[in-house]
């Protein structure tokens, strides 16, 4: 680890809707990735970062959750979201809600420039240039959208999983391309989005690995629910589990084989 | 006069698209211009800094679209042509046919441009009476099928080597039946051979513009294949129609921005034609028009200054933003239902014939942002989709379902410890009923998602939950 680290940086997770909800062992991931950085990790209440009212236009609702969630953060040296997505959202596009109102565009341009998304955070700002852990077969990485976009999370991630023992990495062609999910977009577009998604399952599977990883558990779980719908025996995985070495939960979208846990 | 509008329908037009094979093979093609562009980009290490310099040309020429329009309707009655304003497609419309009817016009040839087909010029020329041929071979081959085109650059890009040797034999009944056309060379040859006559027959060249020079008066196309030339040359009269936001203050400006449209376009460096037309035909001159008018197009253009969607006038049409997108390479350009498709005409589509018929398009992205990566004038284009959804909402135009579906979630989203204590139980419950299988192939309410794809089933109790669990009992 790099020695400019400050001791003991007090980190506010923002764990993202989907992690808290869908698959909490991303976020005790991302802990586990953060502490080892030398961070001091807390978890304030929170919700969601206001993406889906963000989107669907209804500016007024995703104004009260982002007032909500800055005031949740107030206390913390940084946030980071295991999430490209919804770091970008804090990091861009709080700024952008409230640019007609001049006191809370500076609060929101404070807010937003200790926002970072987890992988980037780690490498880019915490200096972590490899992580002890180890996980045995061949991964592709899908770079999602607004990671990749609004916060050029790119090679870091293909940097710190180069140096996870036993992991070969291959690159899918069109690994920079969506894979169709877009939030609401998925359910309102539904067969328009399954396009979208079909091509890169077909990417996935023409690359030869055995795991896809990336940062974002949206476009994850709409990539494992297509596969996996095909039948393809990819597996699916967030890449915090990866570099954390936390790979006993099942994939997504999979069972527990053994005893429950 | 304007064309159907099948955008209110954009979700069954997505269907059609999806099931249509032919169109699917066709559509592999749209993603050659990705590698071509970005090869080009890749040999100019200043290609950013052209951007930044477009956008701000751009920019400069919006702020003072009035004096720069009023310049360059005096350069043009210097250099001796005609300056029209049409404040609506039906205006510009009304001023062709009457140039047309005053010359005793019966035949036109037309040089590829996207505002014609914007206020439905061809099918108006017809009804009075008029022969209109388009001379580019894309746009060629889309007349003679009756079809709009499904590119703003690549107007056939829907259609196949296959199809286009069946339009010829279909419409060129008078060559032999039994001629080899498999060859793309010998397609072209033979739309070479049919349009040589037109051009030499034609009354009147319309022609579209590129950039409209304030500084000269002058009018640019850029095109590859020389018919915009044979076009605007040899008729007695060249119309231009052209959309207002075409001002550019000078020659030197154009250079500038012509730097960045091929490379985005089609990966040149530089169109194989860069035609400048000033005024008719000079005393001395060996040829040219003898007549030289341009129809400056509003159509809502106007309306758009100092507004959310201002950004939009600085287009250049290159088509960059559709060539890197998802949803375009998905269903092709004819889904979008009106003109522009992609996401230049997801943007611009709402602006011209209203967000009520055009409202699906800004809606139908998952703001990928690739467009405005590749944009080479930087319009934010995802946030101006956005700005579409917001006066959506504000109008009430978003469905029924949506807005009930947000507001329910809203409430929740907006206090935490209600959300906290109805997701952990909602969480349990669904991987109860989720964790044989690891994933639901069907769920209620669910429905556009689990159609296509299976749904992962939550791990158990939510990470809030039993992160508060840990903290009590450890820290």
């Amino acid at each position: 680890m790099d020695e400019a680290v400050k001791p003991a940086l007090r980190v506010g997770l923002f764990v993202t809707c989907l992690v808290d909800l869908m698959r909490p062992s991303v976020g005790f991931a991302a802990v586990k990735l953060l502490e080892e950085a030398g961070c001091k990790v807390v978890v304030p209440s929170q919700t969601c970062c206001g993406q889906p009212a963000y989107n669907s236009g209804d500016r007024a609702t995703a104004q009260a959750i982002a007032r909500q969630t800055m005031a949740a953060f107030e206390d913390c040296d940084a946030v980071v979201a295991p999430s490209g997505s919804c770091a970008g959202m804090l990091a861009k596009h709080y700024p952008e809600l409230f640019a007609d109102e001049p006191d809370m565009a500076v609060k929101a341009n404070a807010f937003a420039a200790k926002c970072h998304e987890l992988v980037s955070f780690l490498f880019d700002r915490l200096g972590v240039r490899k992580v002890s852990a180890r996980y045995d077969g061949a991964v592709a990485y899908h770079d999602s959208c607004s990671g990749l976009r609004e916060l050029g999370v790119m090679s870091q991630p293909r940097k710190l999983l180069a140096s996870v023992e036993g992991l070969r990495l291959v690159e899918m062609n069109e690994a920079d391309v969506c894979c169709g999910f877009g939030g609401t977009f998925a359910v309102k577009y539904g067969e328009l989005s399954d396009a979208i998604v079909r091509q890169k399952s077909a990417n996935v599977a023409a690359s030869g690995a055995d795991t896809l990883l990336a940062g974002d558990l949206g476009c994850l779980m709409n990539m494992a629910g297509k596969m996996q719908r095909e039948g393809r025996a990819v597996k699916v995985r967030h890449v915090a589990e990866v570099l954390a070495g936390m790979t006993n939960d099942p994939p997504i979208g999979e069972a527990a084989t053994g005893a429950k846990r | 006069m304007t064309i159907a509008v099948t955008t209110p329908r954009f979700k069954d037009n997505v269907h059609e698209a999806l099931h249509d094979e032919r169109l699917q093979g066709a559509l592999l093609h749209a993603s050659n211009f990705i590698g071509r562009r970005s090869t080009a980009v890749d040999r100019l290490p200043e290609f950013d800094a052209l951007r930044d310099s477009a956008r701000a040309i751009k920019d400069h020429t919006l702020a003072h679209l009035d004096l720069y329009l009023e310049a360059y309707e005096r350069k043009v009655a210097e250099a001796g042509g005609q300056v029209h304003y049409a404040r609506t497609s039906a205006e510009a419309v009304d001023i062709v046919l009457g140039l047309c009817k005053e010359r005793g016009a019966k035949a036109v040839t037309k040089g590829k441009s996207m505002i014609s087909e914007e206020i439905g010029l061809n099918a108006a020329l017809e009804g009075a009476g008029v022969e209109a041929i388009e001379t580019d071979l894309g746009e060629y081959i889309i007349q003679l099928r009756g079809e709009a085109p499904s590119h703003i650059i690549a107007p056939a890009i829907h259609v196949t080597k296959a199809d286009v040797e069946a339009d010829f034999r279909r419409a060129h009944r008078d060559l032999p039946p039994d001629r080899d056309l498999s060859q793309p060379e010998q397609l072209l040859g033979e739309a070479r051979g049919i349009l040589r006559n037109k051009f030499l027959t034609a009354d009147i060249g319309i022609t579209g513009a590129n950039f409209l020079v304030a500084e000269t008066g002058t009018s640019i196309i850029v095109t590859n294949e020389g018919n915009g030339d044979l076009t605007q040359i040899l008729p007695k009269v060249h119309v231009v129609v052209a959309s207002i936001e075409k001002l550019v203050p000078t020659l030197s400006d154009v250079a500038q921005i012509l730097r960045v449209l091929a490379r985005s376009a089609t990966g040149q460096d530089m169109s194989v034609y860069t035609t400048l037309s000033t005024g008719p035909r000079r005393p001395g001159d060996p040829d040219g028009p003898e007549e030289y008018h341009v129809i400056l197009l509003d159509n809502g253009r106007s309306a758009m200054l100092g507004g959310d969607f201002e950004d939009m006038l600085r287009c250049i049409r290159c088509g960059a933003c559709m060539n890197h997108c998802p949803v375009y390479h998905a269903v092709g350009g004819h889904a979008y239902g009106w003109v522009y498709p992609g996401p230049m005409g997801a943007v611009l589509t709402p602006s011209l014939i209203g967000v009520a018929e055009g409202g699906q398009l800004p809606n139908a992205s998952t703001f990928c942002g690739r467009c405005e990566q590749v944009c080479p004038m930087r319009i934010p284009l995802p946030k101006m989709m956005r700005h579409w959804r917001e006066r959506e909402f504000e109008r009430h135009l978003s469905p029924a379902t949506v807005r009930s579906g947000l507001a329910f979630w809203a409430f929740f989203a907006k206090r935490p410890a209600l959300y906290r204590f109805a997701t952990n139980l909602g969480m349990r419950a669904l991987n109860l009923a989720g964790r044989a299988r690891g994933r639901f192939s069907w769920l209620p309410f669910a429905g556009g998602w689990t159609r296509y794809r299976d749904m992962t089933a939550p791990q158990g109790p939510t990470f809030q939950s039993q992160w508060r669990a840990k903290s009590g009992a450890v820290r």
